[in-house]
């Protein structure tokens, strides 16, 4: 099993991946993309059953990026974990990549689900851990969900059915930035004590620090409480590992120059392009 | 005396059929399961039938999910609350990813009759032949509806099945053979071409009968794949009278007569043309067969309609 500080390492290659592919791309989000890093690392590296060399093998561990915005984490973890060339991280957002601006299940090996639409993601997850449960099957689906996603009315809808079959298969991961677009949640539309929710759902949850590798494995490989989905909720900082990006709104969805690029690429201690 | 049957009956009937031969589809509802009548596909296959509440939007999702797995999900509630309030999420989840989810509605159009406006889709035939990798099925009888739900299961990719509600006549036979994108011809004429989808095709037959009575001999065409449109069959048909009728219980706005208008225009097709459909407006409540006498959608207002376009004509 690797050891954290490789986790950490691999982590800040895939945070200065994001800066430099939204920086080349011109635009995307790299907020929300910084934030999942280590969820992604974690769950891909420690984690999830996949097989690079065999994309759409039946028995895989399935990821749902529902905050499909966050997508350049996960593309340089696929291309870094083999799933295709990383020379196509360069091509991100241009005409005719197979990097598109939210994730193409057609287009991207790796890509289980196509998702972009915020509150759609989660919905197909909880048909993926359904499907699971009928055919018999072991795999996991894990969901990545926004806190601004969860104002989506269908996150409900899709947390009430993931309860109701007892999709114990199925994990959520909620990124608790606690900001959104137009700014904090609490000033947006306040999502209340999540914790508290998602109980009262009658979830498995768990409370972590999101950019603690140990914590997420912990919180990703306890075991399973049979019938019970899992629900973690894990504190993050949005433009997490870049001074000037972290908790500020303003980089939700905005590319850095090339200044800005060199000084982010500085605080990550990654290498410049 | 015609028989008559509800194709949303044919539909549940269909569907345990359709589960008994094949064990990778499932079924999906959202608390309308005996309106629709998946709930027969539920009571035989316990397993196999989903409901997930009143969350039409979850449901296109579970569906897209279930796909991935190999299965052959049919998702179905009303037409209003499928087309309409999942549009979205048929059109990203679904679509999009060109999953093979079958999307069966019922209660399409204003024969919902008296629930009223609200429960009456008028405007989803023009909402799903707008999707790309998206195939529009209206069948016009209990018999086609059948056909529709094995030719859906037996094509990969998003179908969306417009199923009407009411008890209707049966005008087609079980041996007729049914072919996704094939319109049917069921009754040759030269004078006008009448195409017609989903129950208004039963009206256009009575409206014949009635024109070759007074001497006008009228083609009817069976849409019952409004995309892919059978866009040869109807340059094929329109060339022989240059008369062109579209009845559909559906605003005119973007459904069957806009699609025959489309075709007929940029092929350079000249022909005169009228579109017999809800003309822009809401349904009502009330009895089913007033409610489409009141929006035109009557044997009689075809008729009507024909002879003053074979009178201007002359
Ligand atoms: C249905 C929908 N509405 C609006 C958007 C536009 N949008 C993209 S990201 C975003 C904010 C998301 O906030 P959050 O879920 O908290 O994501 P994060 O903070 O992790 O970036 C919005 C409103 C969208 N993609 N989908
Ligand atoms: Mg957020």
């Amino acid at each position: 099993m690797m050891q954290v500080n490789e986790l950490q390492k691999i982590s800040a290659e895939v945070r200065s991946d994001v800066i430099k592919m939204i920086g080349k791309a011109g635009s995307g989000h790299p907020g929300g993309s910084l934030s999942i890093v280590d969820i992604l690392v974690t769950l891909y590296n420690k984690v999830m059953k996949v097989d690079p060399k065999n994309p759409n093998w039946e028995d895989r561990d399935r990821l749902v990026l529902s905050k499909g915005h966050g997508c350049p984490a996960l593309y340089s973890i696929l291309a870094r974990k083999g799933f295709f060339d990383v020379e196509q991280l360069w091509s991100l957002r241009k005409l005719g990549s197979m990097l598109q601006g939210h994730p193409d299940m057609r287009k991207t090996p790796g890509i289980d689900v196509s998702v972009g639409s915020l509150g759609q993601g989660l919905s197909v997850a909880v048909g993926l851990a359904l499907g699971a449960k009928l055919k018999n099957k072991k795999y996991r689906v894990f969901a990545i969900i926004g806190d601004g996603e969860m104002q989506e009315g269908q996150i409900w809808e899709a947390l009430m059915s993931s309860i109701h079959y007892k999709l114990d298969n199925l994990t959520i991961i909620l990124d608790y930035n606690k900001l959104q677009i137009d700014g904090p949640n609490e000033e947006v539309m306040s999502l209340g004590n999540i914790r508290e929710r998602m109980q009262a759902f009658g979830f498995d949850v768990h409370e972590i620090d999101g950019h603690n590798h140990e914590e997420i494995y912990n919180a990703l490989s306890a075991p399973v409480i049979a019938q019970k989905p899992r629900f973690i909720i894990a504190h993050t900082v949005k433009g997490k590992g870049v001074s000037f990006m972290e908790n500020q709104v303003g980089w939700h969805g905005k590319a850095p120059n090339a200044q800005e690029i060199e000084k982010a690429l500085a605080d990550i201690g990654g290498t410049t392009i | 005396m015609t028989n008559m049957k509800s194709p949303r009956i044919a539909y549940g009937e269909a569907l345990v059929e359709l589960g008994e031969k094949n064990e990778l589809v499932v079924a999906l509802d959202a608390d309308l399961a005996h309106a629709t009548q998946t709930a027969l596909f539920g009571e035989r296959f316990k397993d196999r039938f989903f409901n997930l509440g009143i969350a039409e939007q979850n449901m296109m999702g579970v569906a897209a999910g279930l796909s991935l797995c190999g299965f052959i999900p049919f998702a179905s509630t009303f037409a209003i609350f499928g087309a309409g309030r999942a549009f979205e999420q048929i059109r990203n989840s679904i679509c999009y990813p060109k999953l093979n989810v079958k999307i069966a509605v019922t209660h399409g159009g204003v024969t919902v009759g008296e629930d009223g406006a609200s429960h009456q889709a008028i405007e989803d035939i023009s909402l799903m032949r707008s999707l790309p990798n998206m195939t529009v099925i209206v069948p016009c009888d209990a018999i086609e509806t059948k056909k529709a739900v094995f030719a859906a299961a037996d094509i990969e990719g998003p179908v969306y099945i417009r199923i009407a509600r009411p008890v209707a006549p049966i005008i087609t036979k079980e041996e007729d053979n049914f072919e996704i994108g094939k319109a049917k011809v069921l009754k040759e004429g030269k004078d006008v071409s009448i195409f017609a989808t989903g129950l208004m095709v039963a009206k256009a037959l009575e409206a014949a009968v009635t024109l070759g009575d007074r001497g006008i001999d009228a083609t009817v065409i069976n849409i019952h794949t409004i995309k892919p449109l059978d866009e040869d069959l109807i340059l094929k048909e329109v060339a022989k009278t240059s008369k062109v009728i579209t009845v559909e219980e559906h605003t005119i706005l973007g459904g069957l007569g806009s699609a025959v208008a489309e075709v007929l225009v940029e092929k350079g097709m000249k022909a005169q043309m009228k579109r017999i459909g809800i003309n822009d407006t809401f349904g009502q409540s009330g009895d089913p067969e007033q409610l489409l006498e009141h929006y035109g959608l009557s044997a009689q207002n075809i008729v009507k309609v024909a002879e003053e376009m074979v009178e201007n004509l002359k």
